[in-house]
Order: C-alpha cells, then sequence, then structure tokens
C-alpha cells in the first residue's frame, strides 16, 4: 500500500500526479476462503478490516453485488453522534465515536471526520421532556449531551428561526462530540487497509444463494460469479438482508423502507454544525464541498427501489426553509433514496442468525452510517470468536423472542 | 408518489392513503397457547420480500376503510387491490 502523508502528495504532486497505484486490488473470487462478508458497505468492509488486523484472519472475502460503497454508504446524510437512550446503545454508538476520532490516523486514509456538533431540536413540551431525558441518560453513561435554551442553541447556529415559525424552537439537545465523516472515503479508506492486508474485495458478485452441509451449518455460498466456499458467513446487507438470510431459511424482524436524502447546489461555507428535528422533521449539515445535505422521512410502504415519493421530499424541504429562512431560494441538486432494513425496537441486530457458521449484522435502519467503526469492530469480534463483543451482546436476534427489546424509537430520529 | 385504487372510491393519489403494514396476519386465537418463539413470529416477523408483497392500506382521507392490495416491492407497481376478507387474486399473485 502506498502510505499517505504531506511528503508523498508534495512528491506526487510536483510529479503531476503520476506514479499512485489503485487503491485495492482487483480481486477474483477464489474458490475458498476461511470467511465470507456479504455486502461493500462501510460496514462489510470495516468489518473484513477488523478481521484482518485484530483477529489475523487474512485469507478473506467480501462480496458486493454493484460496487463498493454504492448501497446506503454512499446514500447517507453522514451525521455521527452517540446521543442514543439506553446504556446498551449509548455503548455501542460511543464506542463508533471513539473510533471515528482516530479512524483517519489508523486507516492512512482522511474520511473528513469533523466534529461540529450535532444539535437536536425540542419544539413541543413533550420534545423537552424527551429531549432532557436523553441530555440526563447520557451523562449518566458518560455520553457528552447538554440542554440549550433557544438563545444558546441560536448563538450554536446562527441562522436558527426560532420564532417565527408554526412550532417555535423551544430548546436543544447538542452532543459536540459528533459531526459528519465523508461517507464515500469510509468505504475507500477501509477498503484500502483491508486489501493491503490481503482481504480480496470482491465487486459485481451478487450471492444468490447459501450453502449449507448435512448438519445444517455454512458451507459457502453461490454466487454471480460462481460457488466460493467458506466455513463462516457475514451479512452485511442493509436493506437486502432478508433477501439473503432467507436464502439459508432464516426470517428475520426486518422490514425493509426507502430513505431519502437530498442535496443542494454549493455555496460557500455558511452553516457550522448538524441541526436534526425529529417533530417537523428534517436535519441538515453542510459537506466540505459546500452542498447542504438534507435527510427526509421514510416512505410509508417497504421497498426495494431505492427511490421514494417526492412529497417525502417536499416536506423535509417545507421544514428547512422554516428553520432557515435564509435557504428558500436554494436550488436543489440531487435526490435519492436508499433502502433501510428497519426492526421492531429500531435498534440493530449483531450476532449469530442460528445457522452455524452464519452471522448478522442488520437492522440499523435510518441511522447505520454513524456506527460504521463501531458495528464493524464488534461484529468482526463476533465472526472471529463465534460469541459477541460485551458491547453486541444484548443486541441478539433472540431479543424478540425473550421481550428483551431495546427501544430506540425517539433516539432513531427518523419518523417511521 | 403512487397512485392507489382504493377498492371502493377508485383510482386516488397517495397522501389519501395510510399503509397498514403485512396483510393476512391473524391473531392467534388464544396466545396463552403459544410458545415464546411463536408469539414473536406473530408480532414481529414480517415477509419483506423482494417481489409481490401483499399488504393493507387505509383510505383515510377518503372512505375511511381498509382494504388489501398486492405490489411488486421491485417496482412498486400494484398487481391488484381487494376487499379485506377476500383472498388475493391468483391471476396477480402468479405474475410473481
Amino acid at each position: 500500500m502506498q502510505r499517505f502523508s504531506a511528503l508523498s502528495l508534495l512528491r506526487r504532486g510536483l510529479a503531476g500526479q503520476r506514479g499512485w497505484q489503485p487503491q485495492w486490488r482487483h480481486a477474483e473470487p477464489k474458490a475458498a476462503y476461511d470467511a465470507l462478508i456479504v455486502g461493500g458497505g462501510g460496514h462489510g468492509l470495516g468489518t473484513a478490516y477488523y478481521l484482518a488486523s485484530e483477529h489475523r484472519l487474512t485469507n478473506i472475502a467480501v462480496l458486493e453485488k454493484g460496487w463498493i460503497g454504492s448501497g446506503n454508504t454512499g446514500r447517507n446524510t453522514t451525521i455521527i453522534r452517540s446521543n442514543y437512550l439506553f446504556p446498551e446503545s449509548a455503548a455501542l454508538y460511543d464506542h463508533a465515536v471513539k473510533l471515528w476520532e482516530s479512524l483517519s490516523q489508523r486507516l492512512n486514509y482522511n474520511v473528513m471526520f469533523s466534529q461540529r456538533g450535532v444539535l437536536m431540536l425540542a419544539h413541543t413540551v413533550h420534545d423537552m421532556q424527551v429531549a432532557k431525558r436523553h441530555v440526563h441518560a447520557n451523562r449518566a453513561a458518560g455520553v457528552d449531551n447538554e440542554w440549550l435554551t433557544p438563545r444558546a442553541a441560536q448563538a450554536f447556529c446562527p441562522l436558527l428561526n426560532i420564532g417565527e415559525i408554526r412550532y417555535p424552537v423551544l430548546g436543544a439537545a447538542l452532543q459536540r462530540r459528533g459531526g459528519t465523516a465523508r461517507h464515500d472515503a469510509v468505504a475507500w479508506g477501509y477498503a484500502r487497509a483491508a486489501d493491503a492486508l490481503g482481504v480480496d474485495i470482491i465487486e459485481n458478485c451478487e450471492v444468490t444463494g447459501i450453502r449449507r452441509d448435512a448438519s445444517g451449518a455454512v458451507e459457502g455460498v453461490e454466487t454471480t460469479r460462481g460457488t466460493i466456499r467458506a466455513p463462516r458467513v457475514g451479512v452485511a446487507a442493509a436493506g437486502h438482508t432478508s433477501v439473503i438470510l432467507k436464502m439459508a431459511d432464516v426470517e428475520l424482524p426486518l422490514e425493509s423502507y426507502p430513505l431519502q436524502a437530498l442535496v443542494s447546489e454549493p455555496v460557500k461555507p455558511v452553516f457550522p454544525c448538524v441541526v436534526m428535528s425529529n417533530t417537523i422533521h428534517a436535519y441538515i449539515s453542510q459537506s466540505d464541498k459546500g452542498e447542504l445535505v438534507i435527510g427526509a422521512g421514510t416512505d410509508a410502504y417497504t421497498s426495494y427501489t431505492q427511490r421514494g415519493g417526492p412529497h417525502i421530499t417536499s416536506h423535509a424541504l417545507e421544514a428547512i426553509c422554516e428553520l432557515f429562512p435564509m435557504f428558500r431560494r436554494m436550488r436543489m441538486l440531487r435526490c435519492w433514496g436508499g433502502i433501510v432494513d428497519v426492526t421492531p425496537d429500531r435498534s440493530p441486530i449483531i450476532g449469530k442468525s442460528g445457522v452455524p457458521g452464519l452471522y448478522v449484522n442488520c437492522g440499523w435502519g435510518t441511522g447505520g452510517f454513524k456506527a460504521t467503526p463501531g458495528s464493524a469492530h464488534v461484529f468482526a469480534w463476533t465472526i472471529a470468536r463465534d460469541e459477541p463483543h460485551p458491547l453486541n451482546a444484548p443486541f441478539t436476534l433472540e431479543r424478540f423472542r425473550d421481550g428483551n427489546l431495546i427501544d430506540e424509537a425517539a433516539a432513531a430520529a427518523v419518523a417511521h | 408518489m403512487l397512485l392507489i385504487e382504493c377498492p371502493y372510491c377508485g383510482e386516488r393519489p397517495e397522501p389519501e392513503f395510510v399503509y397498514g403494514g403485512q396483510a393476512h396476519i391473524a391473531r392467534p386465537p388464544d396466545p396463552a397457547q403459544l410458545s415464546a418463539q411463536q408469539w414473536a413470529r406473530y408480532l414481529y416477523l414480517r415477509d419483506n420480500p423482494r417481489g409481490v408483497h401483499a399488504e393493507r392500506w387505509r383510505h383515510t382521507h377518503g372512505c375511511g376503510r381498509f382494504f388489501n392490495a398486492l405490489r411488486d416491492t421491485r417496482s412498486d407497481h400494484f398487481l391488484a387491490t381487494y376487499k379485506v376478507g377476500e383472498a388475493p387474486p391468483q391471476a396477480a399473485k402468479d405474475s410473481r
């Protein structure tokens, strides 16, 4: 792997940017591996990276049906935060935030992690009660979160309109360690680092079946590029997890919905933080490229189309225009949808599937990007040791049978 | 935005409707007799197919009535809508 440094950038720059190598190999599938990861998004690529770097499993491959980062990794609004209500979730998401803080250095790849602060607005008395409960719960769990008055919220985000709107801003919860990162760079950085450790990243390779031996254990997968054998298969396929797991007759409590986002034309730096409003439903930040990145809600119905209704995005824009009147004349450049797998308690499922050798990491719903490093880290542990890491131990599939739900509907932020 | 054919009112735009989730899930007659796994299946497990999905809709801002639909989740194309209590139209189901 060619390492990046100020010196290497300068040297290549003076040489006319010639001599750069591809960031990862164009791998052909081998007949067998020690483990396979299905899904080449941030979670899957990160899992492969941690399997190789921390568990010394290097004879592994990541199978991606399209190109890496083409699913929800490239479709989200890049918001990172860990202000979830319950101790299990706060610990898991904060594990991710801690990994984010050193991820660029660790991968030698700039993921542009920016802790610019996430402001979550309250517009009703009920909002205030819920937000304050989150603030106190987070502080008790060692996760930073603070309550701001409307004036203090406006001081933190000067563009915010706190008064002249249908639902005035009554206060806000601020997580200063929250922020954004460059989503594509996360996929590319993990891919590059995993590839350097010997991991095969195989694109345009769709899994069409899961092979099992006489005892029922996993022995490999069928793909559009032939059979690949492996005693362990980890699935990180987001909205398509139900489809993959059905190949092994595993049923999951998931429903797949379209979630839409959109970006504006790029403008000069104008927006200093991330603002989210659950009640009037919109969230917004500005990318380093200058685009306003705006998140809308999920569509009402399950779908795999990667698109949604325009009334969903216009609803989000109406909220943005109320909160930030100066954006009323901004033009939107693109909008798109990603398919998110939603669980009944809005918390992920990370662990064993019930089929020996088959592991699943799914159910991140509308908020998986923020968890990418933490999710990948504990999932790699689970696959390597055939037992959950203490942080993902509560996030089993069995919790639905046993009634140990981790109900994060309020913290999940996106209305669904 | 979807155009949905209410079996009572005809074609109307999606905002008039509320989605009701998977159709044809019967509440078990005697929940106390079920195992935890069976009860969890009733509460939480859904088909979530990439293909034809039988689902409930309610024409909230119209006749107010529930009805069922077959929709292909790969295209969001409605294959059929039918009244509650009726079986899914076989022709539409076969086209999956």
